[in-house]
């Protein structure tokens, strides 16, 4: 018998996410901390354990290291087997040539062997950006189901946002007969999440004909799939209607980390039929002290709160001392924020140090505080700045 | 120096009747989110000790399923790592357990001489601390000792503590003195339990006792050892704590609400244990928690006070808990008022529930009541 596996599942995840400017300046997009515990590939890698695909392949080219470091062996997910299991590809230098990955496509055609070790039927291709909860299992059924060459997951948007998507036009059994990337006139709301379920065979006869046409950007959304339909393939659409959010912009990450405040959030990361794995911290428990004051916010683990903190979510080992007040805020693991502090409407990257009487952020935009910056005693920062390390070095 | 690292889990059993009906000593949970045993183990492996066989009794499952393989310790390894050691039945005499420190030991020998360490570190799982072993074998082996014993100053003023040996020591802190006492309440040397000495010397310790039938540590062996072995003290400066009684796990779980206790016990985040998926903990907007120690995965809309609430805890709207120790999964029903409560694992207490203990006498609720 030949050792074989249902589905593999490819993410991608070698985003920039340049968007989200200090906050990605060391680290890929998929490795940015979300919701006190988690960061933002936990999403993707903790759905594909709990849809029973046990085989992954994490690819990653920009500023990969802490994003390894993270993932390491694949243990905190379950993910460290000996036939199968999480593995992190990244660009590497073959005997004829040696490229970054150019697109999407590109990435997945460069580690096709990968996938044929495995002799998968079916190709899950995922991206490392987004925050949900998805049944993989389900996709993987209604593509068997549908006997379709590639199903692609959608959820319907607002017609104002349409044109940020790729939009999927469909019969109404599901069947797309056009695909269009990023329409300035969409003619439907059903977007595209950038989750493709591929028959094998059909996906390695594609990748292979993109690599060979030299006009090709090799991108899924762009050429890989748009070929597909001029070929005649069967492609359906799979209709998402849970939570889905993208968090590439400030605006986006911070809305959806207040989502999950709240007696009834909007979207729940305690659910114990669909758990959210991740690396936890080793930290003893958190430490609120008399004065103290908290409300409607999520903490963790190794924090030591002496002031007052509401409706903010706070990662492991910050500590919020006397008097000093945060509100509306994002802070990520190890950031001090020193005596009568005032953080409004603020991410705070991870091991921030916030001087005495120091006040950040107001009332409309939000301020990002870059890794390891140290802001002075009472300094003031408004809302809508950004704020890193290069650049306090370039000021100075 | 490389050591070995011998934990006995169910030495103090007895002590402990409620706490351990389901479990041993070891696996008391303890800190919000640790069980006894992670306080030893991690001090070994925090001093470099890679191979800890730990001495089972009975009871043992919720033991061997919180340190699984060992990995949480880094001591899941090829060489060495963590070894379980359960009981060790003769044929013909299955029934007939160990009943002391020496007794278990002879059921071990082959672990023990097998291993390749010179040294070796005993220590038993009742006591709450943070210490490195390689000072104390740098200590022993600068004393030129045959055996070192780890001891902590007991005060006047401290909670006495019961079934306690006591060291006497000169001025160079060589032992020339045990004795034992049931209730100590005055200063001290009270020994932690905590031993140093060669590989070889424990061998031979354990074969002279087989042919002497020898059955205690301290009377038999230590006892009548000073004089005739070179035999030292070695003082923890450290916090310590023994969890010697139900009353001793109340005080000494409400004693982490003190800064410098729990900076140093925690501190360094030294201290490892098995890693649980929970989710960050959530307070409500009717949340109002004072001076209280909260692990993950926590729900919390009542008022919570001068407690220390475990993993997985839910505290729901009008709820008051005051001076309590909540252990993993506990959840409260609306309206209800818990005062110097100790609840075990999965307790439910229903809607508007009113329960008190006292501050000298708390009252323990047994795993998995509902109430």
């Amino acid at each position: 018998m030949i050792r074989k596996k249902q589905c593999v599942a490819m993410l991608l995840a070698g985003g920039q996410g340049s968007r989200l400017y200090a906050l990605t300046n060391n680290i890929a997009k998929p490795a940015v901390s979300f919701g006190g515990k988690y960061r933002i590939i936990d999403f993707p890698l903790s759905n594909c354990v709990n849809s029973g695909i046990d085989t992954v392949g994490v690819l990653t080219q920009y500023q990969p290291l802490i994003l390894n470091d993270y993932i390491g062996n694949g243990q905190p997910w379950d993910l460290d087997r000996s036939f199968g299991g999480v593995h992190i590809l990244s660009p590497y230098q073959a005997k004829t040539s040696s490229d970054w990955y150019k697109g999407t496509a590109n990435a997945i055609y460069q580690n096709i062997h990968f996938i044929k070790q495995f002799n998968p039927d079916y190709v899950l291709i995922l991206s490392g950006d987004h925050i949900y909860k998805m049944d993989y299992s389900k996709m993987l059924r209604h593509h068997i189901h549908k006997k379709a060459d590639c199903t692609i997951a959608a959820i319907e948007v607002d017609l104002k946002d349409a044109s940020r998507f790729g939009i999927l036009n469909v019969k109404e059994d599901g069947e797309i007969y056009e695909f269009e990337e990023k329409p300035a006139k969409p003619k439907s709301t059903l977007a595209s999440m950038g989750i493709y379920i591929f028959s094998a065979e059909k996906l390695y006869k594609y990748l292979e004909e993109d690599s060979q046409n030299p006009n090709s950007s090799n991108d899924f959304g762009k050429d890989v799939l748009p070929k597909m339909l001029e070929s005649g393939e069967k492609m359906y659409s799979y209709t998402f209607s849970g939570y889905w959010r993208d968090v590439g912009t400030i605006q986006s990450l911070y809305d959806a980390n207040m989502d999950l405040l709240g007696d009834n959030p909007i979207f729940d990361v305690s659910d114990s039929n669909w758990v959210i794995q991740s690396r936890s911290p080793l930290s003893p428990p958190q430490y609120l002290s008399p004065e103290s004051k908290v409300n409607n916010s999520i903490v963790l683990s190794g924090c030591e709160i002496f002031g007052t903190v509401e409706n903010s979510v706070f990662s492991s080992n910050v500590i919020v001392k006397k008097g000093a007040v945060v509100k509306d805020s994002i802070i990520m693991s190890d950031c001090v924020i020193e005596e009568g502090a005032v953080i409004e409407n603020t991410i705070l990257d991870e091991n921030v140090s916030v001087g005495k009487k120091a006040k950040i952020g107001g009332k409309k935009e939000i301020a990002v505080v870059g890794r390891k910056v140290t802001i002075g005693d009472k300094v003031s920062i408004k809302g809508g700045a950004m704020i890193d390390k290069d650049l306090l070095k370039e000021v100075k | 120096m490389k050591a070995l690292g011998i934990i006995f889990s169910n030495i103090h059993d007895n002590t402990l009747p409620e706490l351990v009906r389901k479990r041993t000593v070891a696996s008391i949970p303890f800190g919000g989110r640790y069980r006894l045993i992670d306080f030893t183990l991690s001090n070994m492996v925090n001093s470099g000790i890679d191979t800890v066989g730990v001495i089972t009794k009975r009871n043992y499952q919720s033991l061997m399923d919180h340190v699984g393989s060992g990995k949480d310790w880094d001591l899941a390894r090829k060489n060495g790592g963590l070894i379980m050691l359960p009981p060790f039945g003769v044929v013909g005499d299955i029934d007939s357990l160990y009943s002391s420190r020496l007794e278990a030991l002879k059921s071990i020998t082959n672990f023990i001489s097998r291993a390749d360490e010179e040294y070796v570190v005993m220590t038993d799982c009742n006591i709450v601390f943070r210490m490195s072993f390689d000072e104390v074998i740098e200590e022993h082996i600068k004393n030129n000792a045959d055996i070192t014993l780890v001891y902590t100053k007991h005060k006047k003023e401290n909670r006495p503590e019961t079934s306690a040996t006591v060291l006497t020591v000169d001025e160079d802190n060589k032992v020339n003195g045990i004795k034992y006492e049931e209730e100590l309440n005055e200063d001290g040397n009270l020994f932690m339990n905590v031993y140093v000495m060669k590989r070889s010397l424990l061998q031979s310790i354990i074969l002279d006792s087989i042919s002497h039938n020898k059955r205690h540590f301290t009377t038999d062996i230590l006892a009548s050892a000073i004089g005739n072995m070179r035999i030292y003290g070695y003082e923890h400066k450290g916090y310590y704590a023994a969890i010697s009684s139900l009353q001793a796990y109340y005080e000494h779980s409400l004693e982490l609400l003190d800064e410098k206790n729990r900076h140093d016990i925690f501190g360094d985040r030294s201290i490892f244990t098995k890693i649980r998926d929970s989710a960050p903990t959530k307070y409500g907007a009717t949340a109002v928690v004072k001076n209280s120690l909260i692990a993950d995965g926590c729900v919390i809309e009542g008022e919570v006070e001068n407690s220390i609430l475990f993993r997985g805890v839910k505290i729901a709207r009008g709820t008051k808990v005051k001076n309590c120790v909540l252990m993993q999964d506990t959840v409260t029903g609306e309206n209800v008022s818990l005062n110097c409560i100790i609840t075990d694992k999965n307790v439910v207490i229903r809607d508007r529930r009113i329960l008190s203990g006292s501050e000298n006498h708390p009252f323990y609720i047994g795993k998995g009541s509902m109430i």
